[in-house]
């Protein structure tokens, strides 16, 4: 029989209104009185306000995504840790996630982005895994828009800012402009760790009376209600919510890598959890129900930053860099002694109990006295009315129409579709020596040392169309992503998903929720490519505006023996250039409709086709077939064409025609579904077609690879390569500097 | 030879610097900052990256280490040591090495490969390049902006100290071609006695065909058979 725990001296009254003010609903209060058979202590409603948030209870997105097929025959660990893990071979797994930190980073960009990388990183090193590469996919308003420039520069300079210091090299990423994310960015951050097969920690706790350590920095104020009330609610005209975001530090967290990594290798920890998110709270209560058991808390023995934190603000605070372990009984001072010599907290603040109740005690008294099930799996879980929201007519077509060249040199001016060398510049790519390919190609690619194996990591998403259709939006992006690593040369393997939506509770939103984790849910099944880990990030908008739904789909792919990754740029003068389709192009949803309008309605997408043109791709590479691979992304074929000829060791040019048959728009500039640009010597032509018509795919050889470096496309476009390279490298210092 | 290299708290590019220098067949031990021995090692090699975060000024901590006191011993009885880009900025922070390192012109961090020219070819540093030649080398720095007193640099520029500076892909010092602002497009020095070596660039990380060229294990071998 438990005693009820009790409110402390000066304490607010918990009532419903209470509650309320902590985000939870009437109906969630109800339920928390009923299961506990009384009022909630003014600490314990602070934990249920945490735990119960969409942030950390998936209340709204749980039932949709069982839907995901997260198992294979690679697939170690799926959905339920702190991140996914799959064999690669040679008796080593990759362990990866992406995770949201998009309002922190548009209330303090800097800090926000930071504490973004900080955070996936410790998901990624409470597997036991070394993290070896991180990603990030960001998506701001108008770049003309001062505001954008301030956001870009904070977010940019965060994720520089920790990921340099923690030694994580940044391979790669996406970045987006549209005025859709003015009020709403997303910072999506993407860390990969590699382990042995057999030496992955788990974030489950066993063993009755094993010791609960605290490690890493002490706790202080910052960040309380970041779950609830920043993550889990839209954003009003009240922009003050600083104090919910937290300060990073990244050379604790390097420190913190290093000791919680060789902390593993004594074999004395049981299991190894971040405090993110609601803090000591969930990461404790989360450790119990996976266990199946219970845990007992002392706050007394946690280590303070500052005098005079109450209990509520000791078990709310998202303080940074922290980690919770369970240690085998007996043998804590092995771990002590490892952080010991890094300098960091390894405090006993608690041991794991039979009995299923989450106890907090604080000078003797109880604090909180929970049913640990309530805290997790028991949380509410809501089918939310779902309802189809019609997309906007296609915007009709700006008068007078642009000529090709001028619509080229526009487009290679849109920050959207231009270098982002501006930007990639200022993360290091290169610690730990393992990147072949960095930021700046369809595919970052490192390899694994002592292992005839490389990785290739790419990050995309398709929000404009995403905007049209949800379904075929979500495949899309799918879709791209695996294009993207195979343009490289490797095999898709898994995936990991950043869901970003608005207010979930509106029907159109939950819609289109439904029907991108559906699109996910068919490609990955066409695909072969299970979806091992992930977020969802909902309440994506202010002043009742959402953000375009926008699934982020981060795609690691394999390669099978060391890294020989194809280049994106085109190679021999004199080479056939191959344009090989999954289908035909639309103005859709491009780049070119956004500033020039036009285009009808999506075109289908046939995964069986996006699967044969992934395998063709690895395929060609394998065979040695190709010179170059380009995926025909924003901006379409001419685009792609352009980017084509910057080779970085000298420039060179192409001539191509193009099938005259009506307007050109759609063969210069549409997008989607699946195209790439391949180029190869002439005599391996044939042979390259016959694949592809074995395949089902459609390939054109559209023209030449050629020395003088001018890029000419029948019709209308015939320009010098150097002058676009500029415009294309220009865009962004024009408008940052 | 046998090479040490440091890892101080927040050090990156220790493993790194040790796998180069595997890969060239060298000897290589770890050394922890709070060590005050040097395992009897040749070459002392004090890495890139944060050491203790680098929230003061960088360097300006790791220089207190315990290990620093022998490594400031062993430079002066003219022991070989190298310091790579925050390694660089711990030497100059030390007074091992003359100027300073500071706050990019651009104020922004920058990683990117640049062309480096050979200033002298005729220290242990670059003993097997030639006066000109032109290396291709990454940086990946904040505060790698070199400075020095006028008077200093008349000094050290006279007896060869300024070793490698940032050139153009044809040898030229354009305005283009200095990614950080350092004063005459200075990317690395040496010290009076040509044992202590501090430089931007990172040599260990270019040391394969397949990861950016083998122009950094020039430099590297250099020091190994010096």
């Amino acid at each position: 029989m438990s005693q009820d725990a009790v409110a402390l001296p000066g304490e607010p009254m918990v009532d419903l209104a209470l509650a309320q003010a902590q985000g939870l609903s009437a109906q969630e209060y109800r339920l928390i009185e009923r299961l506990l058979g009384r009022t909630p202590t003014w600490t314990e409603l602070g934990v249920f306000a945490v735990m119960w948030s969409e942030h950390c209870s998936y209340k709204s997105s749980r039932r949709l995504l069982a839907q995901f097929k997260s198992t294979n025959r690679r697939v170690v660990q799926g959905m339920g840790e702190n991140a996914g893990a799959v064999a690669i071979g040679g008796g080593f797994l990759v362990v990866f996630k992406i995770e949201s930190h998009n309002h922190p980073s548009f209330v303090e960009p800097y800090q926000g982005a930071a504490t973004g990388v900080g955070g996936i990183v410790r998901d990624i090193f409470a597997m036991g895994a070394r993290p070896i590469a991180s990603l990030n996919s960001l998506k701001f308003g108008d770049l003309d828009h001062p505001h954008t420039r301030h956001l870009l520069r904070g977010v940019v300079g965060g994720i520089g800012g920790y990921g340099n210091c923690v030694g994580i090299p940044t391979v790669g990423g996406e970045v987006s402009f549209d005025s859709a994310y003015q009020d709403n960015i997303l910072v999506n951050a993407f860390c990969l760790g590699l382990a042995r097969e057999g030496e992955l920690q788990s974030a489950k706790a066993r063993g009755v009376g094993n010791p609960v350590l605290y490690v890493g920095s002490a706790t202080g104020r910052d960040g309380i209600h970041g779950a609830s009330l920043l993550a889990s609610a839209e954003f009003g005209a009240d922009r003050d919510k600083r104090p919910t975001v937290q300060v990073g530090d990244p050379f604790t967290e390097k420190l913190l890598i290093e000791a919680c990594l060789e902390a593993v290798g004594t074999g004395a920890v049981v299991a190894l959890q971040d405090m993110g998110a609601a803090g000591l709270t969930s990461s404790s209560s989360e450790m119990a129900a996976r266990g199946q058991l219970g845990i007992e808390l002392d706050l007394d023995r946690l280590p303070l930053r500052e005098s005079n934190l109450t209990p509520y603000e000791m078990l709310l605070s998202e303080s940074q860099e922290r980690m919770l372990i369970v240690a085998e009984r007996g043998r804590e001072g092995e771990i002590q002694a490892v952080f010991e010599k890094w300098d960091l907290h390894a405090v006993k603040i608690g041991e794991l109990s039979a009995e299923r109740r989450f106890r907090v005690r604080y000078r003797g008294q109880l604090v909180a006295d929970l049913p640990v099930g309530a805290l997790a799996d028991e949380a509410p879980a809501y089918d939310r009315p779902a309802h189809p929201i019609i997309p906007p007519p296609a915007p009709a077509p700006v008068q007078p129409r642009p000529t090709p060249a001028q619509a080229l040199c526009r487009l290679l001016d849109w920050p959207t579709v231009a270098s982002k060398r501006w930007v990639f510049r200022q993360y290091d790519s290169l610690v730990q020596s393992n990147t072949v390919v960095g930021p700046g190609s369809d595919a970052a690619v490192i390899r694994i040392k002592g292992l005839e194996r490389a990785l290739a990591l790419s990050v995309d998403s398709n929000p404009r169309a995403c905007a049209r259709d949800p379904y075929l939006g979500a495949i899309a992006a799918v879709c791209e992503a695996a294009r993207n690593v195979a343009c490289v040369g490797a095999r898709p393997l898994a995936i990991s998903d950043c869901l970003n939506y608005g207010n979930p509770e509106r029907a159109g939103v939950m819609w289109q929720f439904a029907r991108g984790v559906a699109g996910i849910r068919d490609a990955a099944a066409a695909l072969d490519t299970p979806v091992i880990s992930g977020n969802v990030s909902f309440y994506n908008e202010t002043h009742g505006r959402a953000i375009p739904p926008t699934p982020t789909i981060a795609m690691v792919g394999l390669f099978d023996g060391p890294a020989r990754p194809l280049e994106p740029w085109f190679k021999v003068p004199g080479e056939a250039i191959v344009l090989l389709r999954s289908g035909e192009p639309r103005l859709a949803a491009s780049e070119f409709q956004a500033l020039f309008g036009g285009g009808d309605e999506l075109g289908p997408i046939d995964l069986a086709r996006e699967r044969a043109l992934l395998e063709l791709l690895v395929t060609l590479h394998a065979r040695g077939l190709i010179s170059s691979a380009h995926d025909v992304a924003e901006g379409g074929l001419a685009v792609t064409l352009a980017e084509a000829c910057f080779n970085p060791n000298g420039l060179l040019g192409a001539r191509v025609a193009l099938p005259a048959s009506g307007e050109p728009w759609e063969q210069l500039f549409g997008e989607g579904p699946s195209s790439v640009i391949v180029s190869l010597p002439m005599a391996r032509l044939a042979t390259v077609l016959e694949l592809a018509a074995n395949a089902s795919l459609l390939a054109r050889p559209i023209g030449e690879v050629v020395a003088l470096p001018r890029l000419v496309v029948e019709p209308g476009i015939d320009e010098a390569v150097d002058a676009l390279r500029g415009i294309y490298e220009g865009a962004l210092p024009r408008r940052l500097t | 030879m046998k090479w040490g290299v440091v890892t101080f708290p927040g050090s990156l590019d220790d493993r790194d610097a040790a796998w180069a220098l595997g890969l060239l067949g060298q000897e290589v031990v770890q050394l922890w900052h709070k060590d005050r021995g040097l395992k009897g090692v040749d070459c002392v090699v004090l890495p890139g990256g944060f050491s203790y975060g680098d929230y003061l000024r960088c360097g300006a901590m790791a220089r207190f280490a315990p290990v620093m006191e022998s490594v400031a011993r062993f430079a002066h009885e003219g022991g070989l040591v190298l310091g790579i880009c925050n390694g660089f900025q711990i030497l100059c922070e030390a007074r091992l090495l003359p100027g300073a390192l500071t706050r990019n012109a651009g104020l922004a961090f920058v990683c990117e490969p640049v062309w480096v020219r050979v200033d002298n070819p005729a220290c242990r540093l670059t003993r097997l390049t030639t006066a000109g030649q032109l290396l291709r080398l990454p940086i990946k720095h904040g505060e790698g902006r070199y400075v020095a007193p006028a008077e200093q640099l008349r000094e050290m520029k006279q007896r060869g100290q300024v070793v490698l500076r940032y050139a153009a892909g044809d040898g030229q010092l354009t305005s283009a071609a200095n990614p950080n602002g350092s004063i005459d497009w200075i990317a690395g020095v040496a010290n009076e006695t040509f044992n202590v070596f501090g430089l931007m660039p990172h040599p260990e990380h270019a040391v394969e065909e397949a990861l950016g060229g083998r122009d950094g294990a020039t430099l590297l071998r250099s020091l190994a058979t010096s």
